[in-house]
């Protein structure tokens, strides 16, 4: 026994007992590990949800000061369309138009980074993210600026006659649109990045070699390849996009208000919960289907 | 002629990138550019004149200064909670076969899946259901919610990207399991434990739209902005931002130039 | 540091590892003397990583036990026993330079004069001058060393290497193999080395084992399994053969007679193993001769009569295909040693060999000739499942 302590295994008093102690502590273990954060997403994620769904059938005739009764009240849902249908479909609209131009500037921007910067990948890489590091109000207050009716850019557009004489920018649908476009671009580019990044170029190389222009290449090869990205890209973009009301509230006006403004104002200012739980509620239910039905028929399953 | 097709050829994708990219710049720059602004009037948002003053003077704006404090303190707490809880699912999921796996990373994927509304609106809804005073404590409890699953996601990709062998190895060299947490895995995680954490900050630092349902009277930072906009924007408001910028900016070069020196003796 | 009275051989005895429904090693016995380089030899999933695994306690075996010297191990941690590892693609700890990765082990073993003992460990694989570097600043055969370094530096009973040189190109991974017996040689440690690759454990190991399907199909000095081979795989996996279907009917003279084909061919005794029922008669293809007709065969010669249908020149030697008379193409090598004019595709040949180069074995009823090699398809897979 000298040698085995001499060479280093320290002796074990009582080899026998330690594998299953170890054992049944290994199958408890993940359970422990998973306990603090699964208990606080349950809580405070899965019980609000649920909450949620119940306040949009709270009696709406109720208010903050004598509180709500359940009644259980399926119309909440029917009148909660009828008074906010051109927001919900501003919204959807707003969110769909600004992602087909995402990815319409956001797919050359992540395939240039990934296949055509050489070393100056992570340089770039970094640019896409770092406008991000300033505030989201801030930067959406200085599109204000940048749009505003004194400013250059809108000069500029009537004097080349694309906008009126009076023609403005700012609180136009055109604006939120840009605005959405900008704050969320980031999340498109960056998932998109990483599976066009992956894509061997010599595969690029193989379909030229088999005759494929430029284009099939680019139709047949690359982007089934990067469908993932694209697919993962698209949803974070939009999901955030349609629940958006900052860009509707500091860019636009009343008429590009979106379904997030009839909730926040449900709320907050006209104290009528269970109609902004009913479009919060009805939101999210879109939502899910659309995520599950495009990543069903996009084919990948690899986001979720 | 051929050879400038050529090039165009090769180099019209990059050229649309880099003009992608001055977009997202444009506000960036105009920010900077408002930090050193008088404006003319309150609720003007155009350039008027240089000056220095906005950034001498910075808690000039009644409350600013002490709405970014409040930011700060909410996203170093749940920066802290968010990565301990989440750091610990990620070690489950990356390390542990268990029932429940599949459940475990739905949860974990809903909240980065549901929009910020609908988690504002559900939290407002349980709050005020369980009558709870909104402040400070929701604040946090919100902010810890939906920076658990970024943390989760960013830890595990990193734990994913792990040898194995390497704890196997550390094992086999007389390391303890506890012994091989510390001087083997957690060194080799700590890069991606560092990363959730500034990630984590900055998202808790910079949310509005759950806090605005969820925050009572209490005002952080992106909620003093948007009263501001009511009222005229301070252009303290522009330095705030272009510091956020800039301290975040000089972080990601930093790691990455350390990177680069660790990277150059490579070669 | 070792010493023979005190430590002992590694036994495995009865041991079984199932995966689910998988059986990795099925029911394997084995003794590993003290102080050998043995090696386990097999394809990939053949069950030798999940053997040297429970050696080194990283998977621990569903039934049997595995003892060293007079201890039993079966149970033990990896870091409770005195057996390291060189692993596949080395593990290094990319966190540490090349001086801590070879301290590791002694300062969890809580050592104070570490300086000195990493320095002589580096010395003996040459790397002196090399601590300040990171595994991600070395060349694939410096880290293959400083991964050796780190394993044997703690002095183990037994080192247990798995594929150590499968990342290494082919001129380096003949060095290191000289490299590896020199060391093995001169610290005395018992190497248990797991491979894929043929010559590298016939160059490298004492003894052999070849595996199969979680089991040991022949085990013995290289030579020994490579002139008579236990059973069809071994003859095709180790080196290539030409296994003939017959039928054995018994002994005379000291001799086991096969008829095969409507010949009868007599192979001495001991070199059979089976002299009844259904056998291959097998002979290596560099034992075979070829010669122009019946006449020209050597007395005491065996013979079969064929076409070569294929020949090629690969340096050395020239690699025949002799097709017979009832199809099967036999593989031929000639030596290239001048002696012999080449012979053209086309030509009639008879090929011979000595019977004592022929060898007997048990064939399964209904299994035809066998003389292509067994694919040897490298072990890419680090952890057999």
């Amino acid at each position: 026994m000298s040698l085995l302590t001499g060479v280093g295994a320290r002796p074990v008093s009582a080899p026998d007992k330690r594998p299953d102690d170890s054992r049944s502590r290994r199958r408890w273990l993940p359970y422990l590990l998973l306990l603090p954060g699964g208990a606080w997403l349950i809580l405070f994620f899965i019980v609000p949800t649920l909450q949620l769904g119940a306040t949009s059938l709270y009696d709406p005739t109720g208010s903050v000061t004598t509180g709500y009764a359940m009644t259980w009240e399926f119309g909440n849902y029917p009148d909660a369309i009828a008074y906010a249908g051109p927001q919900i479909l501003r919204s959807f609209a707003y969110a769909a138009i600004a992602t087909v131009i995402g990815i319409l500037i956001g797919y050359p921007l992540a395939y240039a980074i990934a296949q055509k910067a050489g070393r100056w990948k992570n340089v770039l890489l970094v640019c896409v993210v770092a406008p991000m590091f300033t505030s989201f109000l801030v930067r959406t207050l200085a599109w204000k600026t940048i749009l505003s009716d004194n400013g250059a850019l809108v000069g500029f557009l009537r004097d080349v006659g694309i906008l009126g004489a009076d023609g403005r920018l700012l609180a136009t649908p055109i604006a939120v649109v840009l605005g959405l476009t900008y704050n969320f671009l980031p999340f498109l580019v960056l998932p998109l990045y990483a599976s066009l990044e992956r894509l061997d170029t010599r595969l690029l190389e193989a379909s030229g070699d088999l005759y494929a222009s430029p284009t099939r290449t680019f139709v047949k090869v690359t982007l089934p390849l990067s469908m993932p990205g694209l697919v993962a890209g698209t949803l974070l973009f939009f999901i955030p996009a349609v629940g958006d009301y900052i860009n509707a509230a500091l860019l636009g006006n009343t008429n590009t208000s979106m379904v997030g403004n009839v909730v926040n104002s449900a709320f907050l200012s006209r104290q009528e919960p269970p109609q902004g739980a009913a479009l919060s509620f009805l939101l999210m239910a879109i939502i899910l289907a659309i995520v599950f039905t495009y990543v069903r028929r996009a084919g990948t399953d690899e986001v979720v | 002629m051929h050879r400038i097709r050529r090039w165009v050829a090769d180099h019209w994708v990059l050229a649309i990138g880099l003009m992608v990219l001055l977009y997202l710049f444009l506000p960036i720059a105009v920010v900077a550019g408002l930090s050193f602004n008088r404006p003319s009037s309150r609720l003007s948002y155009d350039f008027n004149e240089f000056t220095t003053e906005n950034w001498t003077n910075l808690c000039g704006p009644a409350d600013l200064c002490a709405a970014v404090g409040r930011s700060a303190w909410i996203g170093l707490l749940a920066t802290v909670a968010a990565t301990m809880l989440g750091t610990l699912m990620a070690f489950a999921l990356a390390r542990h076969r268990f029932r429940g796996r599949a459940a475990t990373n739905l949860l974990i994927f809903l909240p980065m899946a549901t929009p910020e509304l609908v988690m504002g609106t559900s939290l407002l809804a349980l709050f005020t259901s369980a009558g709870l005073q909104l402040g400070f404590v929701t604040i946090l409890i919100a902010h810890i919610m939906f920076c658990v699953s970024f943390v989760v996601v960013t830890v595990k990709a990193r734990l994913a990207g792990m040898d194995a062998r390497l704890e196997e190895a550390a094992m086999d060299l007389y390391a303890t399991p506890a012994q091989t947490f510390r001087r083997v895995t957690l060194p080799l995680v700590l890069p991606g434990i560092v990363a959730a954490a500034l990630l984590a900050f900055s998202l808790s630092f910079d949310d509005f739209i759950i806090t605005n349902f969820n925050s009572g009277n209490t005002v952080t930072f992106p909620m003093y902005v948007w009263g501001a906009n009511q009222r005229g924007i301070p252009p303290q408001v522009n330095v705030v931002g272009t510091a956020m910028f800039a301290v975040a900016l000089l972080l990601v070069l930093a790691t990455n130039v350390r990177g680069r020196r660790r990277g150059a003796r490579v070669a | 540091m070792t010493n023979p009275s005190e430590a002992g051989d590694l036994r495995l005895s009865h041991v079984t590892k199932r995966f689910g429904p998988f059986t990795a090693v099925d029911d394997l016995s084995l003794t590993v003397p003290q102080g050998s380089f043995f090696a386990l030899l097999g394809a990939s999933g053949c069950g030798k990583t999940t053997t040297l695994r429970m050696v080194a306690g990283l998977e621990e075996p569903t039934t049997g036990e595995v003892r060293l010297g007079d201890r039993d191990i079966t149970r033990l941690r990896p870091y409770q026993r005195p057996v390291n590892t060189v692993f596949q693609s080395y593990a290094l700890f990319p966190h540490l330079d090349v001086f801590e990765n070879v301290a590791f082990g002694l300062r969890r073993r809580k050592i104070r004069e570490v300086r000195s003992q990493v320095e002589r460990m580096l010395a003996l694989v040459q790397l002196d001058g090399f601590t300040k570097r990171r595994p991600a600043e070395l060349s694939g055969g410096q880290q293959q060393r400083v991964a050796l370094a780190r394993a044997l530096i703690n002095h183990p009973q037994v080192l247990l290497l798995d594929e150590p040189l499968g990342a290494l190109d082919l001129k380096l991974r003949r060095q290191m193999q000289i490299e590896l017996k020199r060391i093995q040689t001169e610290v005395g440690i018992t190497f248990v080395h797991v491979t894929h690759d043929q010559e590298e454990a016939m160059t490298m190991a004492d003894t052999v084992a070849v595996m199969s399907a979680g089991k040991i199909e022949q085990l013995g000095r290289p030579a020994e399994i490579y002139e008579y081979p236990a059973t069809a795989f071994v003859a095709n996996f180790l080196g290539q053969s030409n296994l003939l279907a017959g039928e054995a009917a018994g002994q005379s003279g000291g001799d086991v007679l096969v008829s095969a084909y409507d010949q009868r061919f007599a192979v001495p005794a001991p070199r059979a193993r089976a002299d009844r029922g259904e056998v291959f008669l097998g002979v290596r293809p560099e034992k075979l001769g070829l010669v122009a007709g019946e006449a020209d065969v050597p007395a005491g010669h065996q013979s079969v009569r064929g076409v070569i249908t294929d020949s090629s020149y690969v340096g050395v030697s020239t690699q025949y295909l002799v097709r017979t008379g009832w199809g099967t193409e036999l593989a031929v090598f000639a030596p290239n040693s001048g002696a012999a004019a080449p012979l053209a595709v086309g030509s009639e040949v008879t090929a011979h060999w000595s019977p004592e180069h022929a060898f007997v074995l048990h064939r399964e009823p209904g299994e035809g000739d066998r003389t292509t090699p067994v694919l040897d398809t490298p072990d890419a897979v680090g952890v057999v499942s």
